[in-house]
């Protein structure tokens, strides 16, 4: 893995060429490509350059979801809760300038400007992503383990869950604007889970950084987990000692847990979790058991009743 | 001869009504314009079409009461029959494009799938209606056939459930299809029809 320098600010043709070379390296460092692109144009749109990912499978041989697809194929209601809306909603979403004010239950509070965040060292992460509505596809995110940031406030020795919030911007997110749920979008972690090396903050996709669709700047990835869990556009993090009440929570507890942990053995209370459509794929597959990330996290929920804690 | 011809054009008008968004759905599936998800968007455009079809051939036995325009009962049996064709579309395309014909992830999804039993109910009926839905049942059935038939109301309830269901959270579409499924019942209601009748009588 490559430290980036920021003095090596490249433009996006020169930094494509040079991927390929390190292309099978299986780590992307893109911090530089990121660097440059974060100030211009708040969100790209797909077809302005050429999405390029370090590798092009799963560690399971699973192939990437094309780019387009990723692109434009959006579950965020913020925006709209059309999935294919929300490109067009999003277009104008401003990402810049961006802060992330992590606290809370810390040591050292701080409020990171996105540069900063986009300064630590960026890696690609190919990851399954399961819908809660038994979609899913494999995506090639860019970014950094959130062990990282939290190390850096310090977590005091009472804090047992992390707490994330979306940024509250009615007059950019029309679909804050309509009531039915508890704006801004939260989502919670216990500590333990946002310690993961597979839980992520995502700052870019397919090797350009993140787009307004799919949750820029800034995103939390946890692939063991539904997708409602990686919720997007954060801009707080908090440290805290009670289990946070998410968004999904609030608007139905008996639904939507949560630990909201992939589980074709338990059932959303309306449908099955056995089997999920890969967006672009005829046929179904099996749901694997954490998302196939078993081997990785099974241990943090060790003689936990799943049904219960769902 | 006047009043078949007109009949004619409406029975033709029903069939070109019906069998228009099949072949929208379907040059859009080929042509691959219903966005990423192609096989989930025709599922739920099926459905959608399903619903609807169902609806309108609640319409005009209500149409006939209410205005006295027995016209329109000419197209029923159609309508009926298009909500029943949706229907089994949208089951198709769930068998065999979304499963691929995979029995064993079929049962295993059903196994605790409570929606798609729900919409498995309705389907189960909508066949039952569809089926004896030709001169020959009716005249073997006499009486029933009414009461039979007026399963659709059930299978409708049934739909919209589903279709309620089919997302993650209560959205307004399948409550106004709620709505109007409640409405067209109620306006069937011996009172309601009643009433109707002396309101055309005095004029």
């Amino acid at each position: 893995m490559a430290k980036i320098d920021l003095s090596e600010i490249t433009a996006e043709h020169l930094y494509v060429n040079r991927r390929r070379f390190i292309k099978g390296l299986g780590v992307l460092a893109a911090g530089f490509a990121l660097g440059a692109c974060a100030t211009s144009s708040p969100s790209p749109t797909p077809g302005d350059e050429a999405p390029v990912a370090g590798q092009n499978a799963d560690e399971l041989g699973d192939a990437l979801t094309p780019f387009e697809t990723v692109a434009t194929y959006n579950n965020y209601y913020e925006f709209s809760m059309g999935k294919t809306q929300v490109v067009a909603l999003a277009r104008d979403f401003a990402t810049s300038p961006w802060q992330v004010e992590v606290g809370g239950l810390v040591q050292n509070p701080r409020t990171f400007e996105l540069d900063d965040l986009l300064k630590l060292e960026q890696e690609e992460r190919v990851y399954r992503l399961r819908c809660v509505e038994a979609w899913s596809m494999v995506v090639p995110w860019i970014g950094f383990p959130l062990s990282r940031v939290l190390g850096m406030v310090e977590p005091k020795p009472e804090a047992k869950y992390v707490r994330f919030e979306t940024v509250y911007a009615p007059d950019q997110m029309p679909g804050q604007r309509s009531g039915g749920y508890e704006w801004p979008y939260v989502e919670g972690l216990r500590l333990d889970e946002a310690m993961h090396d597979l839980t992520i903050l995502a700052t870019g996709i397919y090797g350009k950084p993140l787009l307004a669709q799919n949750g820029a700047p800034v995103r939390l990835v946890v692939p063991w987990k539904y997708g409602f869990k990686y919720i997007k556009s954060i801009v707080r993090i908090d440290l805290v000692e009670e289990m946070p009440t998410s968004l999904w929570m609030a608007a139905a507890s008996h639904e939507y847990g949560f630990y909201a942990n992939v589980n074709p053995n338990v059932p959303h209370p309306r449908w099955s979790q056995a089997t999920e459509r890969r967006i672009g794929e005829r046929g179904r597959r099996k749901t694997l058991m954490f998302n196939g990330y078993e081997e990785e996290v099974a241990h943090l929920y060790e003689g936990m009743d799943l049904t219960v804690f769902f | 001869m006047e009043g078949s011809r007109k009949t004619l054009w409406l029975r033709v008008g029903t069939h070109l009504f019906g069998l228009a968004p099949l072949v929208a759905l379907a040059c859009a599936y080929a042509g691959d314009r219903l966005g990423p998800d192609r096989i989930g968007e025709a599922t739920r455009w099926s459905g959608r079409l399903a619903v609807v079809f169902l609806l309108l051939s609640l319409t005009p036995t209500i149409v006939a009461k209410i205005f006295g325009l027995s016209t329109v009962l000419k197209a029923r049996r159609a309508l009926g029959l298009y909500a029943f064709a949706y229907a089994a579309i949208h089951f198709l395309i769930f068998v065999g494009l979304d499963y691929g014909f995979d029995l064993d992830l079929i049962l295993l999804a059903i196994r605790d799938d409570r929606f798609i039993l729900v919409g498995l109910g309705a389907l189960i009926i909508l066949t039952a209606l569809a089926v004896t839905s030709t001169k020959g049942w009716m005249k073997r059935l006499g009486k029933n056939w009414k009461r039979l038939h007026r399963a659709v109301y059930v299978a409708g309830a049934l739909a919209v459930w589903h279709y309620a269901w089919s997302f993650k959270e209560l959205r307004p579409t399948p409550v106004v299809c709620g709505a109007l499924l409640g409405l067209l019942l109620a306006l069937r209601l011996p009172p309601v029809v009643r009433w109707t009748g002396r309101l055309r009588a005095r004029d």
